[in-house]
């Protein structure tokens, strides 16, 4: 790309601006018109087949329907937003009375009761994701550094995770449940069973990439840099913080990415079988209801999903451009 | 087992001896003792008077914050009762009942207030509908004669098995009032719905079966159907409506003409939250007989707004249009066949909401009668398994507690000091059998289809 500039401005002062020019037009073309013009396109061609797909409840939404959608569930975003106002006086009023009748009455202010929104249900499952790829990340970087180190740990733990990497964690989601409830009990609990279940079935589907690449890019690294750690006399911690981890950096990256992109897909269903709260079960209960808008509001979480997807990948990307010496390696 | 049940019955009974004395007058119900509740329900609209308490203020006026929660199907939602995830729930009339006689769940759950009466249709697929035609009388208007037998379907079945087609059909539960339902209009016309046999592993209930019957959560049953899984279905609304409006199937009886006036689904909690919770137990029950009665109020005044705020996302959230027929007191059969309907669901009047125990001894005979109960049990027994499950004592402290507030008045409720929780014997059935809860053997004895004394499956 960077080609005609150097062209034309060998070539002399006149022909250099419309070269720029040119080659700004060009850039214009290639990553403004062209993506515009491929959304366009789908967009149209979506119409289309839309309005001819007959379902019992009605026809394929289109994109106007899901646009619509999209603006009905952020009224009742808002309208939701007043009601939890009129909610919270109300708790207040019967608080005070409560406390003039007794005053050892604990007056507690109770989160809100009411639905639960589109937003909110957003939120959740982002946080679930992202601490469910935190624990992964916390047991799998040092099993990963280890494996790398060492022929034989490798050689031990490579039959179990090969084994383990292709299960679908959803395979796992009814043990995790069934645990969880047997294991996790208290009377006043912290934190909810379900998003227990959510995190740690992303935590299991997360692991392997993160152990996988990991291991290989610490076995890797050049045997010269080792040879500078052992003329150095590094001490096996000092090795691994300055020489092994950012060797390793883009490899750790590369899992992490794939990680959290299979941890994000793996969460709507997890939360769609198991009915724990969350974009998933925004699906679901929207499938159940069946009403006429049930397609469109469908449709606003399936590009919704699709969005923060993106976003948790070019985030990760932009983590990896900061933190890597090999700057180009990001680009892979 | 049975002498800790035996136990525990006396130890309530004594209870409720104690109250009926003590409570001769309405007390002041204390404080609740958990404020913050977590209910659960199915997507259907009999779980209004649920969104009704929330939604009029209720709850919050018996200091209770409560979280409804739709849950994917009866047996999730049972599961999360006995576990604690949830306090209470919408459940099936059989399920505090199967409970007691300790079919296919561990804890004890209680029910103080019978949330709907009436309220299932049974729907079948359109070409179903076409097979059975022929087989029902046309009246002088042109339309189809009410209520239609399960004769009528009874060739098709036969067509159907001939040509190595199994006929299935779908209901929600195995102790679902569905399933009872569905089997006792299937038995009248001369279908076998197929025998339980819990002692040698048969659960599905399909030894003999002319037609068999599978367990569909009730929002999917449209979806099953259409996906021709299922051939019908006997579900609570708005999901036969929803066949009619989405033009696959059609619903052929409701179930106030199989069996009038039968309890449909309750409000259960488990027994240990009730002794635990006296207060809050009474409270909840308190705002549910609020709820009930404002949708009855003045002859279904109410339930178009009613209507609305269960077709909320968050609640029913099928069509308003679609909530509305039944609700409102029409149901349409075939497109265009409107009829009023307005006994499909009755939550107030008739003295909807008492927790009869002569509805929980019906359900015990028909889960002998198709083998859930294994072997004959006396009279008393029937007696004692529908006492523990179905709380009377209970629901009479909050109703009186609501007289005693003037929030209602003492003709809304039975006669306290004389009620027996038995109904008079009754033969509103659609084969016309008598049934009297207090001779439930002799009952058993007197049905065509189905275990009889000393049967077993």
């Amino acid at each position: 790309m960077s080609t005609p500039i150097t062209l034309s401005e060998r070539t002399g002062g006149m022909s250099s601006l419309g070269g720029k020019v040119r080659h700004l037009l060009h850039t214009l073309l290639q990553e403004v018109a062209v993506p515009l013009l491929g959304i366009g396109v789908f967009l149209l061609v979506w119409g289309m087949t839309a309005n001819r797909i007959d379902t019992s409840l009605g026809k394929f939404p289109g994109p106007g329907v899901v646009w619509e959608q999209a603006q009905n569930l952020v009224v009742e975003y808002r309208e939701e937003l007043v009601k939890e106002e009129e909610f919270h006086v109300r708790q207040a009023e019967r608080n005070a009375e409560r406390l003039a009748a007794d005053p050892t009455y604990d007056a507690k202010v109770r989160a809100y009761t009411g639905k639960v929104t589109f937003p909110s249900q957003i939120y959740t499952s982002l946080v679930t994701v992202l601490s469910g790829f935190a624990v992964a990340l916390v047991l799998a970087l040092p099993l990963g550094i280890a494996i790398g180190l060492s022929k034989t740990l490798n050689s031990a733990f490579n039959p179990i995770i090969q084994i383990f990497k292709p299960v679908s964690p959803l395979a796992w989601l009814p043990l995790v449940t069934l645990v969880v409830s047997a294991v996790y009990t208290s009377d006043d609990p912290a934190l909810s069973k379900s998003y227990i279940n959510s995190l740690l079935t992303v935590a299991l589907c997360s692991i392997w990439p993160i152990v996988i690449n990991t291991a290989v890019g610490v076995a890797s690294i050049p045997q010269d840099w080792v040879n500078v750690s052992r003329v150095l006399r590094l001490s096996p911690l000092t090795h691994v913080r300055k020489i092994v981890l950012p060797a390793a950096v883009p490899m750790i990256f590369t899992g992490m990415r794939l990680s959290l992109g299979v941890a994000w897909m793996v969460l709507i269903a997890a939360e769609m079988l198991a009915q724990n709260p969350g974009l998933g079960k925004f699906v679901w209960d929207e499938f159940q209801n069946g009403s006429t808008n049930s397609m469109g509001r469908i449709m606003v979480a399936i590009l919704t999903i699709g969005l923060i997807g993106y976003l948790l990948d070019r985030t990760m990307l932009q983590l990896q451009r900061a933190l890597s010496w090999d700057k180009a390696s990001a680009s892979r | 087992m049975t002498t800790r049940r035996h136990f525990t019955f006396a130890a309530s009974a004594m209870a409720f001896a104690i109250t009926c004395a003590t409570h001769a007058s309405a007390q002041e119900i204390g404080p609740p003792e958990k404020e913050e509740l977590t209910l659960g329900f199915i997507k259907l609209t009999d779980m209004a008077p649920l969104a009704i308490a929330y939604e009029k203020g209720y709850f919050e006026d018996e200091g209770l914050y409560v979280t409804l929660e739709p849950q994917a199907n009866w047996k999730v939602l049972l599961d999360g009762v006995v576990d604690g995830r949830l306090d209470g729930s919408h459940m099936l009339a059989g399920q505090p009942l199967a409970s007691a006689i300790g079919y296919g769940v561990s804890a004890e759950i209680v029910t103080t207030f019978t949330m709907s009466i009436n309220g299932m249709g049974v729907t079948v697929a359109n070409e179903v509908w076409e097979g059975m035609k022929e087989h029902v009388p046309v009246g002088s208007d042109g339309m189809p004669v009410h209520p239609i037998s399960a004769s009528a379907l009874k060739p098709v079945v036969e067509e159907m098995t001939a040509g190595g087609k199994p006929f299935t059909m779908g209901m929600v539960f195995p102790v679902s009032t569905h399933n009872y339902i569905l089997r006792y209009w299937l038995a009248a016309g001369g279908i076998h719905p197929g025998y339980y046999d819990p002692a040698n592993g048969e659960t599905l209930g399909q030894i003999d079966a002319d037609v068999l019957l599978n367990v569909v959560p009730p929002p999917q049953m449209p979806a099953t159907m259409e996906a021709g899984t299922i051939y019908g279905y006997c579900v609570g609304e708005p999901w036969n409506q929803q066949a009619v409006f989405k033009g696959i199937g059609l619903p052929v009886i409701t179930s106030d003409r199989i069996y009038a006036h039968h309890a449909d689904k309750v409000f259960g909690v488990t027994k240990e939250f009730a002794e635990q919770n006296p207060n809050t137990t009474a409270r909840l029950t308190r705002a549910l007989i609020r709820a009930a009665m404002w949708l009855d109020a003045e002859s279904n005044a109410n339930r178009l707004e009613g209507s609305e705020i269960i077709s909320q996302s968050n609640y029913v959230g099928a069509d308003l249009d679609v909530i509305k027929n039944s609700m409102t007191g029409i149901y349409e059969y075939e497109k265009g066949d409107v009829r009023d309907a307005p006994d499909f669901n009755m939550f107030f009047r008739d003295r909807a909401s008492y927790p009869y125990y002569s509805d929980g001894v019906w359900y015990l005979t028909q889960m002998r009668r198709w083998g859930q109960i294994a072997e004959d049990k006396p009279d008393a027994w029937y007696d004692e398994m529908a006492k523990q499950a179905y709380r009377a004592d209970i629901y009479q402290i909050a109703a009186q507690s609501l007289i005693a507030d003037g929030l209602a008045t003492a003709a809304d409720f039975p006669d306290f000091a004389t009620e027996t929780g038995y109904h008079p014997p009754s033969s509103a059935f659609i084969d016309g059998v008598e049934y009297d809860g207090r001779k439930p053997n002799d009952y058993i004895d007197s049905l065509t289809l189905g275990l009889k004394a000393g049967e077993t499956p």
